[in-house]
């Protein structure tokens, strides 16, 4: 017994490293035909890790005071060595996790990787989507630039919509009147600890549920059903330690290539990662002339535009708004295919998925843009057809005609 | 109901009850703890004290021009309006989704055609009462980006919600009600004060 192999028992007596090793990385089979879209899960981790270590280092010379907070971040960009490196990895970072994220959710859509048994991983996952949108939102208040304030002063006042309690809500949650130095002292707090606290944990239950179920795959069928006999191995599983290890990192280099030359060369990204108005302070008496939310959040934000008031009330874009994310935990009941892929899925699946991803988009870039009589007119129909993708899937999904599932996975 | 465990029965009505009781007694603990949490976050008593009144000294406000000020940490605008602005007022009533000024959005000294004390001086938060953005001054009548029929008025640049020169809110804008008219008073001919009403007003 070499000396590795003594240190090794000696821990797995007291704690199952090599059971969880094993259950989770060497012994952890996954379908063999994974492709691109498969890349997306490692990278949203690697983002998150990513983005907790910069942010580590970046409150150790941020000040969450509305008087210094401003000059701080200059104080970054410029007189700390390599601080612009470390403030310009989290900002890409935060877009980057939405595109990666976004990617991540698709490929969900495309195999079915919500349906039965994975409607908790699901779940978890969209909560992990809406922690991660509160982070950016929390996050994007602490440079207290224009867009910092103003874009804070719209999603608070969403609160205030609420009919009843909302005014007294939405005090609660500036501990202002106005958004003001209180406010910035605790989103930085939500920012900082209380919302990654939140992100790790769903992530953890996220892989655990994965690794109960196993992973879905392009065809859609579980591999769990055809199992070599003697080894109880499935068939068409192969160990993620190492092939799918070796695999993503392939897709983390690649990424790391985008990003890098997202940092070095375009960190603003023409106003899409950065925008101009927040290298202007605060000025809580004036509205930059154009704003609009970055664009992770545009879709949601064109919903909202996209609903007038109705009943002296703003409410009922607030709840169109609420709902069109709500609407997604219950896709796994809504889908009521006989086949999980695409790939097995007839035209009438295939037509409402490429609306549903033509109205997203639509839908995002009519966010960014200034509210006009003809935009919100396409900004009612996107909307509508994003609802519409959920709510008659029950139906669509069951006449759509099917092909016929394989026995084994396809290459 | 009961089970034998070391030749011994166990009460199951007794141990749930038990658990029942602890767990309650346990969540109210909790609760009681949340409370000072939850109401540290609200605002704090030097906030509370912060809403002082402000003086504005408008002497300086020519005709037609706007001037911010600011008070509980929102702009306040005071527009002198001209005479061809105050004329154009009434004439629009139809595509208001309030004319007469119903809703409590203003002082009852304000509620009139003007929406103000002297016809001339508007006073008014300049906080959209749709998402809180500060609309824009546009007082050129029949702008080209607002349509011939563009009275003068206040855009908001968020979700384009259209005032009126009276701060009342146009229709078929997502604002739903108009700007709200602070409560202000005159204390000299050019001293304004935002904040409290005049005495008996």
């Amino acid at each position: 017994m070499s000396a590795l192999q003594k240190v090794m028992g000696w821990v797995d007596d007291r704690f199952p490293l090599t059971a969880t090793y094993k259950a989770h990385l060497s012994e952890y089979y996954a379908p063999k035909n994974f492709n691109f879209w498969y890349f997306f899960g490692s990278l949203a981790l690697l983002v998150l890790v990513m983005q907790i270590v910069t942010g580590i280092f970046l409150t150790m010379n941020y000040k969450p005071d509305s008087g210094l907070a401003f000059l701080s971040v200059e104080y970054i960009m410029r007189d700390v060595d390599w601080g612009w490196l470390i403030r310009y990895m989290h900002s890409t970072g935060a877009s980057m996790f939405f595109v990666v994220v976004y990617l991540h959710m698709f490929r969900g859509l495309m195999y079915g990787s919500y349906r039965k048994p994975r409607e908790l991983i699901w779940i978890f996952g969209v909560l992990i989507y809406l922690a991660l949108m509160a982070e950016a939102f929390l996050g994007y208040l602490l440079p207290w630039g224009q867009m910092s304030y103003w874009g804070a002063q719209v999603i608070v006042n969403l609160f205030a919509a609420v009919p009843f309690v909302g005014d007294d809500l939405s005090i609660w949650i500036r501990g202002d009147y106005v958004i003001s130095d209180a406010t910035l002292n605790r989103f930085f707090a939500f920012h900082v600890i209380a919302l990654p606290l939140v992100l790790i944990a769903l992530v953890a239950v996220h892989l655990v549920a994965l690794h109960e179920v196993g992973s879905n795959n392009p065809d859609g069928i579980e591999i769990k059903k055809k199992k070599d006999p003697v080894t109880h191995i499935p068939l068409d599983g192969i160990p993620f330690h190492p092939y799918y290890t070796v695999k993503d990192i392939v897709g983390v280099i690649v990424f790391l290539m985008v990003f890098s030359a997202i940092v070095f060369f375009g960190p603003t990204m023409g106003g899409y990662f950065l925008e101009g108005n927040n290298f202007i302070p605060a000025d809580p008496l004036k509205t930059p002339p154009h704003i609009a939310p970055l664009w992770y959040f545009t879709p949601f934000y064109a919903i909202l535009r996209a609903v007038p008031p109705m009943f002296g009330s703003q409410f009922p874009g607030v709840v169109a708004m609420g709902m069109s994310i709500v609407l997604i935990f219950f896709l796994p009941w809504l889908d009521r295919g006989k086949v999980k892929s695409i790939r097995y899925r007839g035209p009438i699946y295939k037509l409402m998925l490429a609306l549903f991803v033509v109205s997203f988009v639509g839908l995002g870039y009519l966010g960014l843009l200034p509210p006009s009589p003809v935009a919100t007119i396409l900004a009612q129909t996107f909307s509508v057809i994003y609802f519409l993708f959920f709510l008659l899937m029950p139906w669509y999904t069951s006449i759509d005609k099917t092909k016929p599932e394989p026995e084994r996975v396809t290459g | 109901m009961s089970q034998e465990a070391d030749g011994q029965k166990v009460d199951t009505r007794k141990r749930k009850f038990l658990i029942a009781a602890t767990s309650a007694v346990g969540g109210v603990a909790v609760a009681g703890v949340a409370v000072p949490l939850v109401m540290s976050m609200l605002p704090s008593a030097r906030a509370k004290a912060a809403g002082a009144p402000v003086e504005i000294d408008i002497s300086k406000v020519e005709p037609g021009m706007l001037l911010t000020a600011e008070w509980r940490g929102k702009p306040v605008w005071v527009v002198n309006r001209t005479k061809e602005m105050l004329d154009l007022l009434g004439k629009h009533d139809n595509r208001l989704v309030d004319p007469n000024s119903e809703q409590p959005q203003q002082p009852p000294y304000c509620k009139n055609a003007t929406r103000s004390i002297k016809p001339e001086f508007l006073v008014a938060v300049g906080i959209c009462t749709h998402l809180g953005c500060s609309p824009t001054y546009r007082k050129e009548v029949g702008a080209e980006d607002l349509g011939a029929d563009w009275p003068g008025g206040f855009l908001c640049p968020c979700h384009g919600s259209r005032f009126d020169l009276a701060a009342r809110v146009f229709k078929n804008v997502p604002a739903p009600v108009n700007l709200v008219i602070p409560p202000h008073q005159y204390l000299s001919a050019t001293k304004l004060l935002i904040g409290v009403d005049a005495k008996g007003a």
